[in-house]
């Protein structure tokens, strides 16, 4: 699936909820039963501080592909991360680094990527366009 | 309930537009009165004034507009010396807020009274803007910052502030009302103390200017800092108490017009106190702010104002703690209406989220006082700050919020 397609299956994902306390209780089945990082990759090296939230996120870079897994402190953004994360993991830097990074407007989160949340999940598309951006540019190096 | 008729209450929350808006369709609940209080419309009104007719630059021309407005921004100044029972208008000098206030001291005290080898003694409940300034100024001048702890309760370690302070002390800078966990620090028994050495005190009042009558003389600080948008007045503007003495022996950190006497190309000639600290155009709009803040708190009367945050005080404390598996972080005998809390399994941001969504607005995180998050051991807290406007009825809504949240996450 391309990052196109999962954005529009996400958008009718969450069109399905007409209220905002089934939204969020998705978000919250979702940040609690998806296991997304590795316990030894919660390290300080992949913390993404915010100062609400903490969010890991550890990147794996195998055949031109980008394999990103993720976790936070906080449940909710564990679930948002968890979206970004099916948006963004196994696609090549050039996909990621192309790809438009607004759908959580689409499906009504946007306040949770804006900068005075400081929840890391805003933090968090910065850091993996940062990885894209890098292994696109070893890539052309290599 | 409170003895204060609720018609009172009500005709109160009438003088604040905003407190009849909807948040998510919702009637907004304000408990993020630490983080900056509403507006009556009093403070507005003073504001908008001042821009539709009395606009000029103060201090500078012959021209009745300007003589006009530097009049009424002097009358303002005359109202904040008086509000806090400072000895002369001349020891009030305007800044953007407290944290400029802190700044001015921290830069022109060190300059001239802080040496290598010396100490400044904060306490672990500062607000990082109580803390950084101190912690440069000490960089700079090769000096050491020493930090008073807290007891469990969250009240300061009085014990150890006796033994820190020495004969290599020269400040000592702790806040009136700590924004974390409401704790009301004695701030006269600090400076007796510290006096009794010839330490200089400087008071952080961002949290306290708002909750009760402050006289600056009975608490004989020698610097006390405020913000006009956490007493009811407008953002950016606020102001240093500081003891005449001090302020004429300290060297001005900020230069330009205004704090001049006289200038030639070989040297400068500073003017007088508090002019010398007020370098450029100052924020007038925002003083005639200020002005009307305190000319409302005054018609409430601090009675009124700490009954009423007493009451809430009381009163969401008892029916948080009615809430299984809630914890209060900071149980000083003595606290303002700030309730910083856990609840036990659900991280407070998720918490915060769900709240926000019911059109409460409450703070969560570290309250800009990382530090004493470490010593606590915990990331953030969900805070309620309460102010005389907010209501009993408003503290229920925000347990039944709470009760959502528990649910949610159950």
């Amino acid at each position: 699936m391309t990052i196109n397609e999962t954005i529009d299956q996400l958008i009718r994902e969450f069109n399905q909820f007409d209220d905002w306390m089934d939204k969020y209780n998705y978000l919250i089945e979702m940040g609690r039963s998806v296991p997304l990082i590795d316990e030894t990759q919660k390290t300080d090296s992949n913390l993404i501080a915010g100062c609400q939230s903490r969010v890991w996120l550890s990147s794996e870079y195998k055949d031109g592909i980008i394999y990103f897994t993720a976790d936070s402190d906080a449940v909710i953004t564990k679930g948002i991360a968890y979206l970004l994360i099916r948006v963004f993991s196994g696609h090549t830097p050039t996909e990621i680094v192309e790809a438009e990074t607004t759908f959580l407007d689409k499906i009504g989160l946007k306040e949770h990527l804006s900068p005075t949340r400081s929840n890391g999940l805003l933090s968090m598309v910065k850091q993996i366009k940062l990885y894209a951006f890098a292994y696109q540019v070893k890539e052309k190096n290599s | 309930m409170s003895e204060i008729p609720e018609s009172k209450i009500q005709s109160v929350r009438n003088d604040f537009p905003i407190l009849s808006r909807t948040i998510y369709g919702k009637p907004l609940v304000y408990f993020d009165n630490a983080a900056t209080t509403q507006k009556p419309r009093a403070v507005i009104d003073a504001i908008s004034n001042y821009y539709l007719n009395d606009n000029a630059n103060v201090h500078r021309g012959v021209h009745y507009l300007s003589q006009q407005a530097t009049g009424a921004f002097e009358d303002v100044r005359k109202k904040v010396a008086a509000f806090i029972n400072a000895g002369s208008p001349s020891e009030i000098v305007f800044t953007r807020g407290a944290t400029e206030a802190i700044n001015l001291v921290a830069w022109s005290y060190c300059e001239s009274f802080l040496n290598v080898g010396d100490e400044i003694i904060i306490s672990v409940l500062e607000h990082h803007s109580n803390i950084v300034p101190w912690q440069v100024a000490c960089e700079r001048k090769g000096a050491h910052l020493k930090v008073i702890p807290v007891t469990l309760d969250g009240e300061l370690d009085m014990e150890v502030f006796g033994q820190l302070l020495n004969d290599r002390t020269k400040m000592v800078a702790v806040s009136h009302i700590s924004n974390t966990l409401g704790t009301i620090n004695p701030i006269a028994g600090i400076v007796a103390m510290a006096h009794s050495k010839n330490v200089p005190v400087f008071v952080d009042g961002a949290q306290g200017l708002s909750h009760g009558p402050v006289d600056v003389q009975e608490l004989d600080c020698d610097f006390y800092a405020f913000s006009a948008h956490k007493m009811y007045g407008p953002m950016g503007i606020g102001g240093l108490y500081g003891k005449a003495s001090w302020l004429e022996l300290m060297q001005p950190y900020q230069l330009g017009g205004e704090m001049i006497e006289k200038v030639t190309f070989a040297n400068t000639s500073y003017n007088e106190i508090p002019y010398k600290f007020e370098a450029g155009t100052p924020n007038v709009a925002d003083v005639m702010g200020l002005g009307a803040a305190i000319d409302y708190l005054q018609g409430l009367g601090w009675n009124f104002i700490t009954s009423r945050e007493n009451d809430l005080l009381k009163y969401a404390t008892t029916r948080l703690l009615e809430v299984e598996g809630i914890t209060i972080i900071g149980t000083a005998s003595k606290k303002a209406a700030i309730i910083s809390f856990l609840i036990d399994g659900i991280h407070f941001f998720d918490a915060g989220t769900i709240i926000d969504h019911l059109g409460i607005a409450v703070r969560t995180g570290s309250h800009c006082t990382q530090p004493l998050m470490d010593i606590l051991g915990i990331n953030g807290t969900l805070r309620a700050s309460m102010a005389f406007y907010n209501t009993r009825q408003e503290v229920d809504k925000l347990i039944d919020a709470i009760h959502r949240v528990k649910t949610l996450f159950a």
